[in-house]
């Protein structure tokens, strides 16, 4: 005869309670692991998925994801003759909050270098990739729009053709996939009048100068498209990408572009470490401290449980050691019941974990190596728990019945 | 473990109990010597505070005396106020316990209160089983033998209380108060039916009773006041007859009905 069960089966509606309310706790456990993971991976996924070997930035900055770094955009062609180079492109990138049928819609704006480079490398989940080098984007289904819907950025109107899963910028916000040149279209678009307003300065500056009257073609100039004006010349980038050829010897490289005064280089790792001690350094270690708060709010919290289901028995334990039961079928009773409970309570927080988890609006990443873990805690305090029960269990003298 | 050749169930010398020490001490027992045989069946009266459950967990092997010693079936399991032999092991094997309350474990049914008693003592749980509805049975709650005790009577959870001491047929029975839950008439039954179980199997029972009226069910009455022995009377016409040795075999011997317990 199996005590355990039997005190399973007699009390079930109390054991199904507690296994629901453990459950749900190493549920929550098991959520802030995610949580944490989701936001390392997060924060890493540009990096990782854009799969450059180098990032050039700008001199003594950390690069993009860091803070501002600006460089000319002739780098880009600076670092393609380099030896070893295969490809390089502008990494352009930047977050816009725009409406959207009475919705708020927040997006990373991402340029792709069309016409090399047409996402095909996407997670697409539905549609397809760029085919046409304008007014045709890829979104991320967290940004919220749907395949075939038009979208107005900036001047022009541009559709979604693809839907990607899970391309999330550092900052957690979805992204959009759009040609470079329709993504710095956006990202300077300035309206009809701000243009006006701008070239009547120019105009008025250079009329006050001296060079205004002597040569009237720079007030024409001044007056015409900012793209006309060497000294402002076409908008700054970044950072670039460097794809180096197979066979490429990485620290030659590196050393190469090291020696250039105006900008910095990082090889995809250094990038990615950057990425993790810089932007979300505070909140990962945030969310990491919470976690382990929570793993020891729940090991005393299912530590507790455990000891009163051992302490409700403790008359029954005494009734069974005066009928002279060996400590082994006490053991069993305690433990037997600490261990399934924890078993029960882990299954639970799995499955409902696997229903909750997809519905958070940030992405919650449980992994194999986090389940062994949590597991191997379940475990021990199970097992930790049944020793304080079988302490108590020891203790109690068979002629407290007598009594 | 057990001779069954040695006549006596008990005998115990000298024993005193003392409770706490300096102002609380209390000296429940002052040198109680008993002995009682197979097959015999004894009342322990005296007022409240007397010692007589004192006695009956040192005899149980659940206290340890301060002083004394007890021998069952030839063997010392006390010496000098230790215990001498694995106490839970003698439990299981040798005795049954019957209190005032039933203390029957709350989760298991009826039927698995008694078999319980005998699985712990090492027996298959189909023969546990068996067994266990046969002595519901004869004591009449086998109606009752899936029922939790939260659902039976006081009476009738004293009964499954009875049934389990009796599970693994043991060489003595304490019972401490054991018809205060009862009716006279059912008080009176459980009575004849440890009377009746010590003579078919040879085993030793002792009673701790506040019942004058049931007395003459027993061999022998012993009077216990402040923590000794006062006097002894034998009691019941049967006595002498049950007192003659019975022959090797203890348990089951030529007296043994078919009936269960
Ligand atoms: N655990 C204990 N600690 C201290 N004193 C105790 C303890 N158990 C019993 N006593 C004392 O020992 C004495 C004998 O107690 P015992 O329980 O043996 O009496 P009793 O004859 O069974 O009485 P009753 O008829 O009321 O059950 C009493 O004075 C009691 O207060
Ligand atoms: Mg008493």
């Amino acid at each position: 005869m199996n005590l355990s069960l039997k005190d399973i089966r007699h009390n079930f509606g109390r054991f199904a309670l507690t296994a629901v309310g453990i459950g749900l706790l190493l549920m929550v456990v098991m959520g802030m692991s995610g949580i944490y993971r989701g936001l390392v991976e997060d924060a890493t996924l540009m990096v990782d998925r854009i799969g450059a070997h180098l990032w050039v930035v700008q001199k003594d900055t950390r690069g993009p994801f860091a803070e501002v770094s600006r460089i000319t955009a002739n780098t880009e062609d600076r670092l393609r003759s380099l030896p070893g180079v295969a490809s390089s492109n502008s990494f352009v990138s930047h977050t816009i909050q725009r409406e959207h049928e009475g919705k708020s819609l927040r997006m990373t704006i991402q340029g792709l270098a069309w016409p090399q480079d047409r996402g095909a490398w996407l997670p697409l989940v539905a549609g397809r990739a760029i085919e046409q080098s304008h007014f045709e984007m890829v979104a991320d289904q967290s940004v919220g729009l749907l395949l075939g819907q038009s979208m107005r950025l900036g001047k022009d109107t541009y559709t979604v053709v693809g839907i990607t899963r899970n391309m999330i910028s550092s900052g957690g916000d979805g992204m959009a996939f759009l040609t470079q040149s329709d993504s710095q279209a956006i990202q300077y678009d300035v309206s009809g009048e701000a243009t006006r307003l701008e070239r009547e300065a120019r105009k008025g500056r250079v009329e006050d100068a001296d060079l205004g009257r002597t040569r009237p073609d720079t007030l024409g100039r001044a007056a015409g498209l900012s793209s006309g004006i060497p000294v402002l010349g076409p908008p700054p980038v970044s950072a670039v990408l460097v794809r180096l050829s197979p066979g490429a010897d990485l620290d030659q490289v590196i050393g190469a572009i090291s020696s250039w005064p105006d900008v910095s280089v990082y090889s995809q790792q250094q990038q990615r470490e950057l990425l993790l001690t810089g932007n979300v350094d505070r909140s990962r270690r945030q969310i990491g401290l919470f976690r382990t708060l929570l793993v020891v709010v729940s090991t005393i919290i299912m530590a507790l449980i455990l000891y009163t289901l051992t302490l409700d028995k403790i008359h029954d334990i005494a009734v069974l050691k005066l009928m002279g039961a060996r400590n082994s079928v006490i053991f069993g009773l305690i433990l037997q019941q600490a261990v399934l409970l924890g078993a029960i309570g882990y299954a639970i927080a799995y499955v409902v974990g696997l229903w909750v988890f997809p519905r958070f609006p940030r992405r919650v990443i449980v992994v194999e190596e986090d389940l062994y873990m949590l597991a191997g805690v379940v475990a021990g305090i199970s097992i930790l728990a049944s020793a304080l029960g079988i302490w108590r269990a020891m203790k109690v003298q068979p002629n407290e019945v007598l009594a | 473990m057990v001779d069954a050749l040695d006549n006596l169930a008990v005998e115990a010398v000298g024993l005193t109990k003392v409770y706490g020490s300096g102002n609380t001490e209390v000296q429940a027992l002052r040198g109680v010597d008993l002995s009682l045989s197979r097959g015999e069946v004894i009342a322990l009266l005296g007022p409240s505070g007397a010692g007589k459950s004192t006695l009956l967990g040192i005899i149980g092997l659940v206290n340890q005396p301060t002083a004394g010693s007890i021998t069952m079936g030839g063997q010392t399991v006390v010496a000098e106020g230790r215990f001498t032999v694995d106490v839970r092991s003698f439990r299981r094997k040798y005795m049954g316990f019957v209190f005032q309350k039933a203390n029957l474990i709350p989760f298991l049914t009826a039927v698995e209160n008694v078999q319980i008693a005998m699985e712990i003592n090492d027996q298959p749980p189909r023969t546990a089983r068996r067994r266990a509805m046969e002595l519901l049975e004869y004591l009449g709650v086998s109606d009752r033998a899936s029922h939790y005790p939260s659902m039976l009577s006081g009476g009738q959870q004293q009964r499954v209380a009875v049934a389990r001491s009796l599970a693994n047929r043991p060489n003595l029975i304490l019972a401490d108060e054991p018809t205060a839950a009862l009716d006279s008439v059912r008080g009176r039954q459980v009575m004849e039916l440890f009377r009746k179980v010590a003579h078919e199997q040879q085993t030793g029972v002792i009673v701790v009773t506040h019942d004058h009226r049931a007395l003459d069910a027993f061999d022998r009455t012993l009077e216990m006041e402040d923590g000794r022995v006062r006097g002894e009377v034998l009691t019941s016409p049967a006595a002498k007859r049950s007192l003659t040795p019975q022959g090797p075999g203890g348990k089951g011997g030529p007296e043994t009905s078919a009936g269960p317990p």
